[in-house]
């Protein structure tokens, strides 16, 4: 769902008032060292100009190849990587470079990581992730109320009773005890907007869903903004309002969840799709697009998808195309959607 | 066996180009496997028993812990201490060395024995090639060392020759030979790692998830190169993964693996419209669908169990909402469900015939009733080339 501001398309779930956390034109250039060559520095353009606003109580996901730029862009939105442009806004309001900022900052943005086998400390309980960030930033008067807040947590996930898994160790846990538990350490600071990035890719199959179902959860009663970072399109249909499909950088096609894979407007959306394991198929795959994505240090000219197109026409080498409209609140980034390209055999309307 | 004459993949075996499924080929019976000796031994595979055919894809699906690597590793001798063999056999149906049959124990086999069918007969593609493929070594050399070592009569340019066609078969370009693996990107790692595999046109090839760290073009695209050599050169595959929708997709029959036991066999659509096993039921439950309504799913509550402290009775039981007495106290024996013939198996004793089998554990798994799929309709025009074809060559459209 999309909405335009001042020439720029917004991706995200489209509601009333003010988003929780809005990035405006997010565009991140990794620096590539040639070595002794000094001065011909080159770039990884891994993300490009992404506008993303995220309201609360609503869930994005944003799905994509490995090396599609999707865990570069949660970073900067949670200012592990300062972008080389564009901004973000905290309720409307641009995010300050003080210390003090930052801190407020992060205690609004929360980021869970992928593999909470590694993202846990293994030399510390539960007790202590959970009791640290709660001493940095909600300052709780006695150890009482510090032990009560630790407790609420482990409930908030689901892990209870609390006193069960309070003095244990990430070894004693199970893959999806410890992602809850890594959750609950990032509700520890209350923040409005939590952002995961491959939050179940690393656990097992069986409790995938429980973990998507507590994020569901949490947007529901704690009316938190989240952002689900996944490589798995038919889990970011499960769980998101919106989804936004990245290739190489770029938003390619965004939209409502069930819109977007009903009627995939992209061509490379189209192509995630047919690949994508699915019980119900009838009949054979027909993959069109092979081949991998472009390399990120002198991306394709124009569209970056049109060295796998099978679709591709000239302007789609020579001019990257705009976001277009191509259904209620859905826009994709292809030239076959706009009427002064259009090819000439029809294209079907959306059902 | 003898070095036979180096043949093209062809015209090897000229019988194995059937599609159909043939004669057993792999023939695992009560393989029971420890980890450690003694009273702290920990069972990590209970009794499997599973016939591979010739031509076939039999997938092994199971969560981290169920016991399905360590039976590939088992049955292809490769189990490391403190991994014991402790009891069972597998009877592989080997080609000696005048192409006539010549059945084996594997576990009764000698080292030398050993040595002649792994790789020549019955090969491995291992889930990381990174750490499968050799990093101080090109590809050629990976690619010509099993060929040196089973074909003493090939010569270096036939071995070469050898190499490069391998390398075609699985879609990468002859340039490739010189490479490191570290100058390969991932796809292409496990292409080479499949190609090794094929490089003496095995007639079993152990799969271990050998896609699970791919991208879903690059795995669809393998999968597809799979398939389509396997059609060809006409091996059996035994496709390990934890990826039950994909498994679906490209095997024949499937094997359920939990807590170190098979807990479901049966045919893949089978299994998909009618489960007959509570484990395989919730693990389908546990994959969202690409199409219809969004519906609340549930997965399967609490989490696998650890093998040393395995659950009294059926494993499952304590995630099993149709647990009943009985199962808390006696193992279920692989039977053939209610009112059902053939190979079709599963563990549970819902399915023994005493008692009304749940309505979800009870479907027919007759095509009518299956719910009818729609693929995600294309909103583009028809590409103007083939399907499959090369992208442009500059000429617009």
């Amino acid at each position: 769902m999309t909405t335009e501001v001042e020439g720029r398309v917004v991706h995200g779930p489209k509601r009333p008032g003010v988003p929780a956390l809005e990035a405006r034109s997010l565009t991140k250039h990794f620096p590539v060292h040639n070595g002794l060559r000094r001065g011909s520095t080159q770039f990884v353009h891994a993300v490009e100009s992404i506008s993303l606003a995220l309201p609360e109580g609503t869930v994005t996901a944003v799905v994509g190849e490995s090396g599609s730029g999707k865990s570069t862009l949660a970073r900067m939105l949670v200012q592990l990587i300062a972008p080389t442009s564009g901004e973000l806004l905290l309720d409307g309001e641009p995010v300050g470079t003080s210390a003090k900022a930052r801190r407020d900052y992060t205690s609004q943005v929360h980021l869970v990581l992928q593999d909470p086998f590694s993202s846990l400390n293994a030399v510390h309980t539960v007790r202590y992730h959970l009791e640290r960030p709660l001493k940095l930033h909600r300052r709780p008067g006695s150890a009482e109320e510090l032990d009560e807040l630790a407790k609420s947590l482990l409930e908030r996930v689901a892990l209870s009773p609390a006193d069960r898994y309070i003095d244990k160790y990430p070894h004693e846990l199970s893959g999806g005890q410890r992602q809850r538990v890594a959750i609950a350490r990032g509700l520890a600071v209350e923040p409005r907007v939590l952002l995961a990035d491959e939050p179940v890719s690393m656990l097992d199959v069986s409790i995938r869903l429980g973990v998507l179902n507590l994020l569901d959860e949490l947007r529901e009663r704690e009316r938190l903004a989240v952002l689900y970072v996944t490589h798995d399109i038919a889990s970011a249909r499960y769980l998101a309002d919106t989804v936004v499909v990245m290739y190489a950088g770029q938003v390619v096609e965004s939209g409502p969840a069930l819109q977007i894979t009903e009627s995939p407007a992209h061509p490379y959306t189209q192509l995630l799709l047919s690949a994508a394991p699915d019980p119900q198929r009838e009949g054979t795959v027909v993959l069109r697009g092979r081949g991998a994505p472009p390399s990120l240090i002198d991306p394709p000219s124009g569209c970056r998808f049109n060295t796998r197109c099978p679709f591709a026409m000239d302007i789609c080498r020579s001019s990257t195309p705009p976001a277009l409209p191509v259904g209620d609140d859905q826009v994709a980034a292809c030239w076959l959607h706009s009427p002064d390209h259009k090819p000439e055999a029809p294209v079907a309307p959306a059902p | 066996m003898t070095p036979t004459t180096p043949t093209t993949p062809t015209t090897a075996r000229p019988s194995a180009a059937a599609s159909t499924v043939g004669a057993p080929v792999l023939e695992i019976r009560d393989l029971c496997v420890d980890y450690g000796l003694g009273p702290k031994a920990v069972r990590a595979i209970t009794d499997a028993c599973i016939t591979l055919h010739r031509g076939e894809v039999l997938g092994l699906a199971g969560e981290s812990g169920s016991g399905k690597s360590t039976l590939a590793y088992a049955l292809t001798r490769l189990l490391r201490a403190p991994g014991v063999i402790t009891d069972g056999e597998v009877l592989f149906h080997a080609t000696g060395p005048d192409g006539a049959p010549a059945p084996m124990d594997l576990l009764a086999a000698t080292p030398a024995e050993l040595r002649r069918i792994r790789w020549s007969q019955l090969a491995v593609v291992f889930q990381s090639a990174m750490h499968a493929l050799n990093p101080v070594a090109r590809v050629d050399a990976q690619l010509t060392d099993a060929l040196k070592a089973h074909r003493a009569g090939m010569t270096s340019a036939q071995r070469r020759e050898r190499a490069v066609e391998l390398l075609r078969m699985v879609g990468i370009s002859e340039d490739r030979l010189r490479s490191y693996p570290h100058e390969l990107s991932g796809g292409m790692r496990q292409r080479v790692m499949i190609a090794m595999a094929l490089a003496l046109e095995p007639q079993v090839v152990i799969m271990d998830e050998p896609t699970t760290a791919l991208d879903v073009v690059t795995q669809r695209e393998i999968i597809e190169e799979l398939m389509l050599l396997k059609e060809r050169l006409g091996f059996a595959i035994i496709f390990i993964t934890h990826d039950l929708s994909l498994l679906i997709e490209l095997a024949d029959r499937i094997a359920i693996m939990y807590g170190g036991r098979i807990v479901e066999q049966a045919d893949a659509r089978q299994l998909f419209h009618a489960p007959r096993h509570p484990y395989s039921l919730g693990l389908l439950n546990s994959f969202p669908s690409l199409h219809g309504e969004r519906v609340r799913m549930e997965g399967i509550p609490g989490s696998p169990p650890s093998l040393a402290t395995l659950p009294s009775g059926c494993a499952f039981h304590p995630r099993c909402p149709y647990a009943m007495d009985r199962c808390r106290e006696e193992v279920p024996v692989l039977m053939s469900p209610t009112g059902e013939t053939g190979e079709r198996t599963a563990a549970c004793w819902l399915q023994d015939g005493r008692q009304e089998v749940p309505a979800p554990l009870a479907l027919t798994a007759s095509p009518a009733a299956a719910p009818t799929a729609s693929t995600p309709t294309a909103t583009l025009p028809a590409p103007q080339r083939p399907a499959g074809a090369a992208p442009s060559d500059g000429s617009p459209l």
